[in-house]
């Protein structure tokens, strides 16, 4: 599951972050922003034309992704702790 | 430069407060100047420490990361490695991070210290953290980073002072370089996770606060009404504040040239003073007050927090005219006047967004225009009512405003599609904590701004007014002369010749000379015209009435598209050569504004002229 399908409010576990293409920054950004492997994140709002941006909180931040920005990060669900 | 001086560098994550931080360090006393070749703005400061030693601080570009997708990130980065060009590599770093928000600038602060340089991790907002009852094991965390750490407050008097006795004491060592490659960056995730279980306390990953003002602020139907107050509120304050004072500004530098006149032979040198001179400076003095009400806004919006919150909103309907929503509150400002506006993008980190803005920032109908509209709204188009309720004069106002945003929109989608560089430019923008804009860095951010406007702007502005004084004066009347003086000069000519030039679009030659002034300053086509027409320049409505009797419906409607979408004013194209450092992109504006008025202004004549 892709972070941009996750719904308003609704919480993942980051798998990794895929590169849209070769040497890709955007990636490489959320990479050092945090969006790495079993990092909590959860939907906190979402943009009000058409969904986009999405608000997602990881870590004790919280970024503005535009859906496609999301797209590149695969997340699976939370384990119960 | 004397061997006591100790050059530090300043680092940090976006929104750590390190401008704060810099502020409380050195006061006032800062040096604000671009980078040599590029826009990116160059902040130093210095004071001296206790001990008699100079402190000479530079305030580089907040920064995620040394992996720098943006050139103020590459100048942070280049300037820390010690290679970038004619900049003394810092004899120590003071990495600034956010107590409250460690997960993500503590990572920072590992890449800054595999540079091996000497540095100190200034722990900021520990009055925060305590609030919000975060704990930290200061003494794990240094020893387990091994770099000394400080708390600070930055916002708070005396808040830095455990922070300069320790940069004024003995220097830290500094940690051995250790290569960058994807595996030790991966690495650096999993350091940080362990320093934080070990030295961190988090009872709540966000601030109670932040979670209950986004509820409202971001909310898809609330969060827009709450914008489109905020935004009410900011023109009703232009308006209401800062408008009237340029108006007076204005209006004293007119009054001042009288009285100075009164006291010289007339001749060219009077005239130069009072209309040169006393009008120029008139006119850069009068952006002023519009520029600081304007600005005072935009900081404090910035400073609290709500701007990223703005951008967030509104980023989808920006984006699909080739923008960003960090674009909004530039644009909007235009509306005031497009030199805040542009001076207002450097909010904006992407180059390429940024320009964009710049460029299409002068079709917002700015309040100069008001005049030259009101003037020629009131003399051509009748006062009646469209279906009862609707007034007609006031629709071809809205219409004006109109034609300004969808050509901003138009011009905004071509520019997207034209551009060589079509690769995604990301958003990624991080909603920081709502925080309490501290009166010391706004008055810092709002002289900064000020200065940036007198110093840089005010001898081109000066030397263009003093330009079109020449050539409205010279060569004088021959004697015996009826018409206006301005007839016989250099603009006189240059009007008759523009004229076959704007003859397609309905310009008679009278027309055409006023345009050369407008370049000036939108509003002095009033008067302009006025002077051309041998009217009182005190009597607009008798201006108004000469005008209905000279130019037709077609040429006046023409006149009005022509304001809405021409390369006007020159402060402007000042400002856009300042702003992006480069006359291409002050050709490019010119010469875009210019097709697009001549093509509407062509259309709108040609089309009226059928129909009457």
């Amino acid at each position: 599951m892709r972070l941009s399908e996750l719904s308003k409010g609704a919480s993942a576990v980051v798998d990794r972050v895929h590169d849209a293409h070769a040497a890709d920054p955007i990636a490489q950004r959320l990479r050092d922003l945090g969006f790495v492997d079993g990092e909590p994140v959860r939907v906190v709002a979402i943009g009000p034309m058409g969904g986009d941006p999405v608000l997602i909180q990881i870590g004790y931040t919280r970024f503005a992704l535009r859906r496609a920005e999301a797209a590149r990060v695969s997340v699976r669900a939370e384990v119960a702790a | 430069m004397s061997a006591s001086t100790l050059r530090i560098a300043l680092v940090g994550n976006p929104n750590c407060g390190k401008t704060a931080l810099f502020n409380q360090l050195t006061g006032g006393r800062q040096k604000v100047a671009n980078y040599a070749g590029v826009t990116v703005e160059r902040k130093e400061g210095r004071f001296t420490a206790p001990s008699g030693r100079v402190l000479q601080i530079l305030d580089l570009p907040g920064t995620y990361s040394f992996e720098a997708n943006s050139p103020d990130e590459q100048i942070t980065r280049d300037v820390c490695a010690g290679n970038y060009p004619g900049e003394v590599p810092p004899d120590l770093i003071i990495c600034v991070a956010d107590a409250t928000n460690l997960r993500l600038h503590l990572r920072f602060v590992l890449e800054v210290k595999r540079l091996g340089r000497p540095i100190v991790l200034a722990l900021n907002m520990m009055d925060t953290a305590r609030r919000r009852g975060i704990l930290i094991d200061v003494p794990e965390l240094q020893r387990r980073l091994g770099v000394p750490v400080v708390e600070t407050i930055a916002v708070k008097r005396g808040g830095v002072r455990a922070l300069i006795e320790r940069v004024d004491g003995e220097m830290p060592t500094a940690a051995p370089v250790e290569p960058d490659d994807a595996a030790s960056r991966a690495d650096l995730h999993a350091q940080v996770r362990d320093i934080l279980t070990a030295t961190v306390t988090m009872p709540r990953a966000t601030a109670a606060l932040d979670d209950a003002i986004d509820r409202w602020a971001l909310h898809p139907v609330f969060g827009l009404a709450i914008l489109a107050v905020v935004m009410f509120l900011v023109f009703q304050a232009v308006y209401a504040a800062g408008k009237p004072v340029s108006d007076l500004i204005g209006s004293g530098f007119g009054w001042m040239g009288e009285h100075v006149a009164a006291l010289m032979p007339a001749g060219p040198l009077q005239s130069l003073v009072v209309n040169g001179l006393f009008g120029g400076l008139g006119t850069v003095l009068g952006f002023l007050p519009v520029i600081l009400v304007l600005f005072l806004f935009i900081l404090t919006l910035e400073e609290s927090g709500y701007l990223p919150r703005a951008a967030f909103l509104l980023d989808r309907l920006m984006l699909s005219v080739g923008l960003t929503g960090r674009s909004f509150i530039p644009l909007l400002s235009s509306f005031a006047c497009a030199i805040p506006g542009i001076m207002g993008t450097r909010s904006i980190q992407d180059p390429r967004d940024r320009l964009a803005t710049i460029l299409i920032a002068p079709l917002m109908t700015c309040s100069a225009r008001l005049p030259v509209y009101a003037l020629l709204i009131g003399a051509f188009i009748p006062m009646r009512y469209v279906f009862g309720v609707f007034n007609l004069q006031g629709i071809v106002l809205f219409a004006l405003y109109l034609a300004g945003i969808l050509g901003a929109m138009a011009v905004g989608w071509v520019m997207k599609h034209l551009r060589r560089d079509k690769s995604e430019h990301a958003l990624l923008m991080e909603l920081p904590s709502y925080r309490m804009p501290k009166v010391r860095d706004v008055a810092i951010g709002l002289y900064e701004r000020g200065a940036i406007f007198l110093k840089r702007l005010t001898g081109v502005i000066l030397g263009l007014t003093v330009l079109m004084w020449f050539i409205s004066t010279f060569p004088s009347p021959p004697a015996g002369a009826t018409g206006p003086a301005i007839n016989y000069s250099f603009a006189g000519y240059i009007g008759r010749g523009l004229q076959y030039i704007f003859a397609p679009i309905g310009f008679n030659w009278q027309i055409s000379l006023a345009l050369i002034p407008a370049f000036a300053a939108r509003e002095t086509a009033v008067a302009a015209l006025a002077t051309v027409y041998l009217v009182g320049g005190e009597a607009t409505g008798g201006l108004g009435h000469a005008l209905a009797g000279q130019i037709s419906l077609a040429s006046a409607l023409s006149l009005l598209v022509w304001f809405a979408y021409a390369p006007q004013c020159m402060s402007t194209l000042a400002v856009i050569r300042r702003e992006t450092n480069s006359w291409r992109n002050v050709a490019i504006s010119f010469g875009y504004m210019f097709g697009m008025a001549y093509a509407a202004s062509f259309v709108v004549y040609q089309v009226t002229r059928m129909l009457t």
